[in-house]
């Protein structure tokens, strides 16, 4: 069985121009690399065999987190574990990061590559014998997604941390290319598919992702079998705003790891506001979030399971943002 | 301690610490000779086929490939148990699992050898593949060994002591339950690795990570047609073993015939995923128990019924068939006891031996049913137990010999150290605890092959500096055996283990010993080396008594000094008495053995359980549980363990600490899980191991019984400390939420299934409901053993 890396080139451009051009070339099987911790693995399961990586990592200023004017900026080569420990950020995007994957992971990995994490399913991480044997999935150029057969798409999971609390937060992040830069809200960043998970040509790279720094309450639930190691089965992204009476004027509830992307429960954020976040208005809330969770059978503990969590997970997330003894 | 010892019953650091804890230890992987080929395996994507076509032509013409063999070239079949030699080392005509190995080849590195195995084509003709124990059972699917359709059942038991219809008659009360134990791995760090080395004098050497280099050279003897004498198995420096390399494997032969064909070393490191598919581990058990009480709790009657998902070959599977009903007796005394077992073949990977063999499964299901008997009758859950203790020194109905047996002593301790008493059924929602106990042997009686030689043999040299050689075929997999064996003869000879040299597990250079399974090596190789340490100690104390023409027996060996009793300075040094020994009577050579005493009960299947000795234990998990995520948060453990003497406390604390965090991982994450012969997800990722978070702090006991037969008294500890680990967990998430999970393991979605069907009235369990229909043969009637005793 195949335990050994494919052979490809590997380049480490020291500005982001020299990185543009080199992902321009559309003839060439071409991977952005940052901390490699995703990519590695599914090179060595042959997912993936670019035939170029392109680091991030001898780029300067592309590993970092500052404060600029009204925002928050996070390079995209800013490792997980120092985003974890960073007095900069929101203290829920800090306490968000210290949940991804191990210790040893986040040393390695990093904010751009868990924001373009591919999308998971047990269907197709795994090895090139096992998926021959399962037979070849829509996302592996096969035919048919084999979560849902008789359907036209493909179900793997968004299994970001990062990217429903970037939502939630109305982060946006800057993509440039040799055609030039862009920055785009951070949720359309990615699509409700699959394959086609990112709105992002494959010849951008995330520079960054800007947090707006406002007086917003925040969370992260993740649901996970283990304190450590695992991705999400379920993340619920949680922020608003609350006037001076309690009343909550602005709300954000973004779900990952229940589709392709991260859902964004906007019925449920309309209940909010206008509101005081008393348990029947959190109730109601949950509720109509939890309708559009309609996790697959392609992730740890089985659909049934993170559906009924939706609810719990959604309930405990608003009761987080309550505010206390008004 | 007043023992009198000077190095037993010390907490020493393992003879071997410093090497494994910088690094610097060689394991299997590391090691590499000039010219080493990479071999690997191309592995089946059929889970039943047969094999049409195979053609190695593009594979072999290669460059860097420098041979490709495929199941014709090892067409002799093998297997660990002599009644199942069901494998070969690369298939034969058929496929029977996923993940199967079917050809293989060595080249000059692993690129190239991976990219060889592209270029193997196999043509294969599906075979309807059977998966469930149900299928199994069934009349209508393909045989997995043998052709055509029909019931794929690999061994049937049918086993009756006593008369199990007229106890169940006396009694009150009867319960009736249903378990599933699922099966899971033993997920040791390293993964299997061999290299071979055949050279120009027609030598063949091995070195793997094995924990049975004695039966792996039995195989290669076999497999290969070669003389045993031409063969050298070296066992490498363990990276965790657990009953997961047991077995002959396939990339062990492999290995060896790469190495003959090219002449050159062929080293093969499995994969995390192969390790998946090699897999040996714990048996899916379906189980049945019906249980007759009498009112103030003892047991009448007891009915078993196991069904074992086998996988693919037999592995250790009939030994595993008839551990599921073996040792119910060895903790309570049952008066009439019926055991009903049958193992079928699936096209999954086989399954084998993992820490406690065959009976973690039913003791979970015992110490579950001993507490839900225990609320029907209105007991404590620890005062039913003591009503049906076994006794120290008796006979079990199905002829287990009981020596000593500190299970009491466990029990008191766990239940005052965590206020059990106090606590059960009287924390709030969501907290909770529970009890269960367990009983080990002290290696399996008899050897896997019927033989009447020694189980285990050890050969001590004595240097002219003084320097001892200890050797042994004894394999140490991380439990600390090689330090045992230094602890054992420096104790005889008053010296530090850490003074001693150990030559170990090597099939050239050490007498045999059996092999690091059934936690035989502190019992047997330890009496071994007890037997050749005091020879070696009396021939030096006779000569040393002549010289100083004292009587030898008032001279004591003690920190490096041959010495007269009470005066340290008297006697001469350990090398000089050494000297005078060697100059009196010549090399100070000399060798110990044990075989177990003869044991078995007069039925077939008897071989199975018996023990010279039993270790007990009993343990307490404190939980507390989300009542709404239904995740578990094991709080602390107390775990007291008859070790019936500790060697050394250290490794004893670490064996059981080790057990408690395996059952941890088996009670509420693991599971090898398949959809179809599809294995979800073989990889450290999908597969559950608790992470040091999970993790809860251990109280250990060590209650110490002094065996009268184990080496100063020692019994095992390395599988016993498991084994109540998982009903305690069990029974506490039932004690803090009101649901019976009789399913392991106990995940968070199956507790919630549970409260919710209980929250609509249900009864508030989730399991299986009932066992298939299965016409077990008639049981063979066993009489109780003359002076049994019922309860």
């Amino acid at each position: 069985m195949t335990v050994t890396l494919p052979a490809f080139e590997y380049l480490t451009p020291e500005s982001i121009a020299d990185a543009a051009r080199l992902l321009a070339n559309p003839q060439q099987r071409v991977a952005i690399v940052g901390g490699g911790t995703d990519l590695t693995p599914k090179m060595k399961r042959r997912q993936s065999t670019p035939a170029l990586l392109v680091s991030l990592a001898s780029i300067p200023g592309l590993s970092g987190i500052r404060i600029e004017g009204d925002n928050c900026i996070i390079g995209a080569s800013t490792l997980l574990a120092d985003l974890a420990a960073s007095p900069l950020v929101p203290s829920v995007v800090a306490a968000a990061a210290a949940e991804i994957a191990s210790p040893q992971i986040r040393n390695t990995a990093t904010v751009g590559g868990n924001l373009c994490l591919d999308t998971r399913c047990n269907y197709i991480d795994m090895s090139e014998n096992w998926r021959e044997a399962s037979g070849h999935c829509m996302k592996d150029g096969g035919e048919v997604c084999w979560v849902a057969p008789r359907g036209d798409r493909c179900w793997a999971v968004s299994s970001s941390d990062l990217a429903p609390l970037a939502i939630a937060l109305e982060g946006a992040v800057r993509l440039v290319s040799v055609r030039g830069e862009r920055v785009i809200a951070a949720a359309d960043l990615y699509q409700n598919d699959g394959i086609a998970f990112q709105a992002k040509s494959a010849d951008e790279i995330l520079l960054e992702l800007i947090l707006p720094i406002r007086q917003v309450r925040a969370t992260y639930h993740k649901l996970r079998r283990r304190g450590s190691i695992d991705f999400p089965i379920l993340g619920v992204a949680a922020a608003a705003r609350f006037d001076h009476e309690g009343i909550c004027r602005d709300a954000r509830l973004v779900l990952g790891a229940v589709a392709s992307a991260p859902l964004r429960a906007i019925e449920a954020e309309q209940s909010l506001i206008g509101n005081r976040f008393t348990d029947e208005v959190i109730e109601e809330a949950a509720r109509l979030a939890a309708q559009l969770v309609r996790p697959q059978d392609n992730a740890d503990l089985g659909s049934r399971y993170r559906k009924w969590m939706a609810p719990v997970y959604i309930t405990r997330a608003l009761h987080d943002l309550e505010v206390e003894n008004e | 301690m007043t023992s009198g010892h000077s190095v037993v019953g010390r907490p020493l650091p393992r003879v071997d610490a410093m090497e494994q804890v910088t690094g610097r230890l060689r394991y299997a992987d590391d090691l590499t000779l000039p010219g080493t080929l990479v071999g690997r395996q191309l592995r089946s994507t059929q889970a039943h086929a047969l094999i049409t076509r195979i053609d190695t032509s593009r594979a072999e013409n290669l460059p860097g490939v420098k041979a490709v063999i495929t199941g014709a070239d090892l067409p002799i079949s093998y297997g660990i148990l002599p009644v199942s030699q069901d494998e070969n080392a690369l298939a034969l005509h058929r496929v029977r699992h996923i993940g199967d190995p079917v050809a293989a080849v060595a080249a000059i590195d692993a690129e190239t050898a991976e990219k060889a195995l592209d270029l193997i084509d196999v043509l294969y003709q599906p075979l309807e593949p059977v998966v469930t124990i149900e299928e199994a059972l069934g009349e209508d699917r393909p045989l997995i060994h043998g052709e055509g359709t029909g019931k794929n059942v690999h061994r049937v038991a049918a086993l009756e002591f006593g008369d199990v219809d007229a106890g169940m008659a006396e009694a009150d009360h009867i319960r009736e339950d249903v378990y599933f134990f699922r099966g899971n791995t033993h997920a040791a760090l390293e993964t299997h690795s061999a290299m071979a080395d055949y050279d120009a004098d027609h030598r063949l050497r091995l070195w793997s990570s094995t924990q049975v280099p004695h039966y792996l050279h039995r195989a290669l003897e076999k497999v290969l047609e070669m003389p045993a004498g031409r063969i050298r198995v070296i066992a490498t420096p363990s990276g965790g073993g657990f009953g997961g390399k047991t077995d002959p494997f396939s990339h062990e032969i492999v290995a060896a015939k790469l190495s003959m064909l090219t002449g050159r070393p062929v080293k093969i490191t499995l994969s995390r995923e192969e390790v998946f598919y090699a897999h040996r581990g714990r048996h899916p058990v379906l189980m049945w128990v019906k249980t007759g009480f009498l009112r103030d709790g003892r047991i009448t009657a007891m009915h078993f019924k196991t069904f074992l998902d086998g996988g693919a070959y037999g592995s250790y599977g009939v030994a595993s068939l008839y551990y599921t009903g073996a040792l119910q007796t060895s903790t309570y005394r049952i008066p009439n006891y019926r055991f009903e077992g049958v193992r079928v073949f699936t096209n999954k990977p086989a399954c084998g031996p993992k820490r406690g063999h065959g009976t973690p499964q039913p003791r979970f299901a015992l110490e579950s049913q001993m507490d839900k008997a225990a609320e029907d009758l209105g007991l404590d859950p620890v005062e039913i137990r003591l009503r049906n203790l076994v006794q120290p020194f008796s006979m079990t109905v199905n002829h287990l010999r009981i020596t000593s047996c500190g299970l009491s002593e466990c029990m008191a301790k766990v239940r005052e150290a965590s206020n059990f008493s106090e606590s059960h059924g009287r924390l709030p929602f969501g907290r909770g605890v529970g009890f269960a106990v367990g009983a080990y042997m002290s290696g399996a009686g008899l050897p896997i092959y019927w033989n009447d030689m020694p189980q285990s043999e050890v050969q001590i040299k004595v240097d002219r500096g003084g320097g001892v050689s200890v050797y042994s075929m004894a394999a140490d997999v991380g439990q600390g055996s090689t330090s045992m064996l230094a602890t054992v003869v420096a104790e005889c000879l008053g010296l530090e283990p850490a003074d001693l040299a150990m030559v170990t597990a090597d099939t050239d250079l050490t007498p045999v010993d059996l092999g690091s399974y059934s936690s035989r090596v502190t019992f047997m190789a330890g009496n071994a080396a007890l037997q050749a340490g005091t020879k070696i100690r009396n021939r030096v104390m006779q000569a040393v008594a002549d010289k100083l023409e004292v009587d030898p027996a008032d001279l004591v060996a003690k920190a490096g000094r041959i010495v007269v009793r009470g005066d340290p300075d008297s006697g001469m040094a350990w090398a000089e008495a050494v000297r005078t020994a060697i100059a009196s009577v010549g090399p100070l050579i000399e060798s110990g053995s044990y075989r177990a005493p003869d044991l078995a009960g007069p039925y077939k299947g008897a071989g199975v359980g018996i023990s010279p000795a039993y270790s007990y234990s009993a343990c307490v998990a404190l939980v507390s549980c989300d009542g709404e995520t239904g995740q578990v948060d094991v709080e602390r453990v107390w775990l007291a363990h008859d070790i019936g003497k500790a060697i050394n406390p250290l490794l004893v604390e670490g064996q059981i600490e080790g057990g408690v965090y395996m059952g941890l991982g088996e009670a509420l994450f693991e599971e090898h899980s398949f959809r179809g012969a599809l294995h979800r997800g073989p990889s450290l990722l999908d597969y559950k191991i608790p992470t040091a978070l999970e993790m809860p702090p251990v109280e250990t006991y060590l209650i110490e019984s002094i065996d009268p037969e184990g080496p100063f008294g020692a019994k095992e500890v390395g599988q016993g400390p498991l084994l109540p680990v998982i009903p305690a967990i069990a029974n506490a998430v039932y004690d803090a939420l009101g649901v019976r999970i009789d399913e392991v393991p106990i995940t968070p979605d199956k507790i919630v299934a549970a409260l919710r069907d209980k929250s609509r009235g249900g009864s508030g369990r989730f399991g299986p409901e009932t066992v298939p229909e299965y016409q077990f043969p008639p049981v063979v009637r066993v009489e109780p053993p003359a002076g049994f005793v019922a309860p």
